[in-house]
């Protein structure tokens, strides 16, 4: 089993046409995901290999009956292009873009908690259940089927951690890549209860970072309801204070909260193995096996 | 994006916040010059991007020219916790009764902007906020309907702030927070925001940080930002689009992704060696920006040897494997040992032009890491 995609998601690409939404969405063709319109204003009528592409969301979802999207489409634009997808009542929205002012992405998460919709990202690379379908710009390679969940605030790091596993023979159920903005839509919680109630997940990797409260809040949240056990890595020990390390959310403040000592300690005593590596990061995780 | 006091200061007081005379100055001439026409006492202010300015001597108050001279040139020049002091703000000392603190950010928690105001201003709000919070009043705010007034009055009744002043100040938090809204700001304070004997408020200090990713709706900002750059390596990332910060180690570390490099230089922390800088080339990056990444990590004399740690999604492995050629090509001898590790989307075809007689080439992070550490720890013997 999954969680948040597999093979039945019907998938609109918001910015098909452009040169990122393009070549992804062939890729994730390629991959198997059910794509089965673009939205983008102005070119309704084209297709992009094979793919009908609309002027709205709305008549994406209509006609091709889709129940989720990604969105390809540039930060100056994306905050009304996800408004447009929560307009439609999707399932799912993946927000890819990079870079969205973290303003727009603020009244873009007050929408959200008006509706049922799931959104991951922004600046992020996406979900994927191997075999089945890849929403994003994950390496779909690098990736096997099989019962470990994965949840991370950083692309790379997923794709890092994912490598060892798969190299020791170790598949996964899904992979989300939450994104490493200080707002994104699904938190690390709501990845975890995902996999909690997922009957096929035996065992969760959680990548996190320094910067915010979000993996501390995540560890009691583990204590307390989860029964699958989880093992974790934060990155940044060695970030100085009130230094930006690239993700915008991935600053440690000088007042100690959100440093990678916090979260560890804060993981450890919810019974959270934290690797020094990303190797050990799986040794943990085929221990739980 | 921090700005600069004076920066800060002259938005706040374009959008009616009443601020003291001031005026920048960048030679000892021009302090004395202007505390001649604003009169004494003045305050001589370091523009520098570090807290604390005070208790570091950064800021200085001259009763007369000579103490203003003196002030002058024990600021200006001077290193301030790393930084050089090339600015200074001169301004009119205010004789003030009581010293409040407001602020704006954002609650990353709630997803949601919280306005805070202290009666205790004046001092280490952090430290306030850790010792004693209940002396901030704090009101979160629906981004859907913005700050209402009641709120802000609130805000300012709940921290004790005295009634007569009550008002002027709710007014200001008003404004703050559309300061904080109309420019993308993550950050906007005033500590302290001074209440003189004759009953007005003054904002003393100035503190805006604004959203790097809004920049792009905020030219006028962004031609701010060229100003506040202190470090020759910063100005140099900043030209080349590159998330870089400058560390305090001899181990050089190039990469793609935040978490990534971040992991790269906790590794290289881990394996014994000391991280010299973060550079995230970020996605998709052809071969010239490879090659700028190169060219940065060379430029910092700290540097003793190189990591590059790729892992491809969205980058490509043989583009960043030209990149690296084409970087070292024009070097008659390398300048410092090269790493390299590269997976994911075409590492293979990366491997195979890459040009093994000029970088070390490694199959796993941990390998690729151990070993910078050790050419670092050979550089400097």
């Amino acid at each position: 089993m999954s969680v948040l995609v597999d093979e039945d998601t019907r998938v609109v690409v918001q910015g098909i046409t452009g040169g990122e939404g393009k070549f992804h969405a062939g890729q994730m063709i390629e991959y198997g995901t059910n794509v089965v319109a673009g939205a983008v204003p102005g070119k309704g009528g084209q297709e992009v290999d094979g793919v009908p592409v609309y002027d709205t969301v709305h008549e994406a979802v209509r006609r091709e009956d889709a129940d989720a999207s990604v969105v390809f489409v540039p930060p100056a634009f994306a905050a009304d292009a996800l408004f447009e997808a929560l307009d439609t009542s999707l399932d799912l929205v993946v927000a890819i873009t990079e870079g969205i002012p973290t303003q727009d992405v603020m009244t873009v998460n007050r929408r959200l908690s008006e509706t049922d919709t799931h959104l991951v990202g922004p600046n992020c690379p996406g979900v994927i259940t191997p075999g089945e379908a890849k929403l994003g710009i994950l390496p779909g390679n690098i990736f096997s089927a099989g019962n470990v969940g994965l949840v991370s605030r950083s692309g790379t790091l997923t794709y890092q951690v994912v490598d060892n596993l798969t190299k020791r023979g170790i598949g996964q159920t899904t992979a989300i890549g939450i994104g490493g903005d200080p707002i994104i839509g699904t938190s690390f919680i709501d990845a975890l209860e995902l996999f909690e109630a997922d009957p096929d997940t035996e065992a969760v990797a959680m990548c996190g970072e320094i910067g915010g409260e979000d993996e501390e809040q995540a560890a009691k949240f583990i204590a307390t309801e989860m029964d699958t056990p989880v093992a974790g890595f934060i990155a940044g020990r060695t970030a100085p204070p009130g230094k930006r390390m690239g993700h915008a959310g991935a600053i440690v403040s000088g007042s100690g909260t959100g440093t990678a000592e916090s979260k560890i300690e804060a993981l450890n005593d919810a019974g959270v193995p934290v690797g020094d590596t990303p190797e050990e990061v799986a040794d943990h995780i085929e221990g739980f096996l | 994006m921090r700005l600069h006091e004076y920066q800060a200061k002259g938005l706040f007081a374009d959008a009616g916040i009443p601020t003291p005379d001031s005026r920048l100055a960048t030679s000892v001439d021009e302090v004395v010059d202007a505390g001649r026409d604003m009169g004494y006492p003045v305050a001589v202010k370091a523009q520098v991007h570090v807290g604390g300015r005070g208790k570091a001597g950064g800021i200085e108050i001259a009763t007369d020219e000579d103490e203003l001279r003196e002030a002058a040139e024990s600021i200006i020049g001077m290193d301030l916790k790393g930084y050089h002091v090339d600015r200074v703000l001169v301004e009119s000392a205010v004789d003030f009764t009581n010293e409040l603190y407001l602020g704006v950010t954002l609650d990353r928690g709630e997803g949601e902007p919280v306005v805070m105001v202290s009666s205790e201003g004046g001092v280490d709000i952090e430290e306030v906020a850790a010792e004693t919070p209940e002396a901030i009043a704090r009101e979160g705010v629906d981004p859907a309907y913005g700050l209402h007034p009641f709120q802000a009055r609130k805000a300012v009744y709940e921290a004790g702030v005295p009634g007569d002043v009550a008002r002027a100040v709710s007014s200001v938090l008003e404004t703050l927070y559309d300061l904080w809204e109309n420019n993308d700001a993550s950050e906007a304070e005033i500590n302290p925001l001074m209440v003189t004997s004759e009953g007005d408020v003054v904002a003393a200090d100035a503190v805006m940080n604004v959203d790097d990713d809004a920049l792009f709706r905020h030219p006028d900002l962004a031609e701010m930002e060229e100003e506040s750059y202190t470090d020759d390596l910063e100005r140099k990332a900043g030209e080349y689009g590159f998330d870089y910060v400058r560390l305090s180690g001899n181990v050089g570390i190039i990469g793609n992704g935040a978490g990534l490099v971040m992991t790269t230089l906790d590794l290289v922390d881990y394996y014994g060696g000391e991280p010299a800088n973060f550079l995230d080339i970020g996605g998709g990056a052809k071969a010239e920006r490879v090659a700028n990444a190169l060219d940065m990590v060379f430029s910092d004399p700290n540097v003793d040897s190189v990591v590059f740690n790729i892992f491809g999604g969205i980058t490509r492995g043989d583009e960043v494997a030209r990149g690296i050629n084409d970087a070292l090509a024009q070097f008659d001898e390398i300048p410092k040992p090269v790493v390299v590790r590269l997976a994911g989307t075409n590492a293979e075809e990366g491997m195979e032009i890459l040009n093994t007689e000029l970088v070390q080439v490694e199959r796993t992070l941990e390998e690729a890491v151990q070993r910078a550490v050790a050419n670092a720890e050979e550089g400097n013997l």
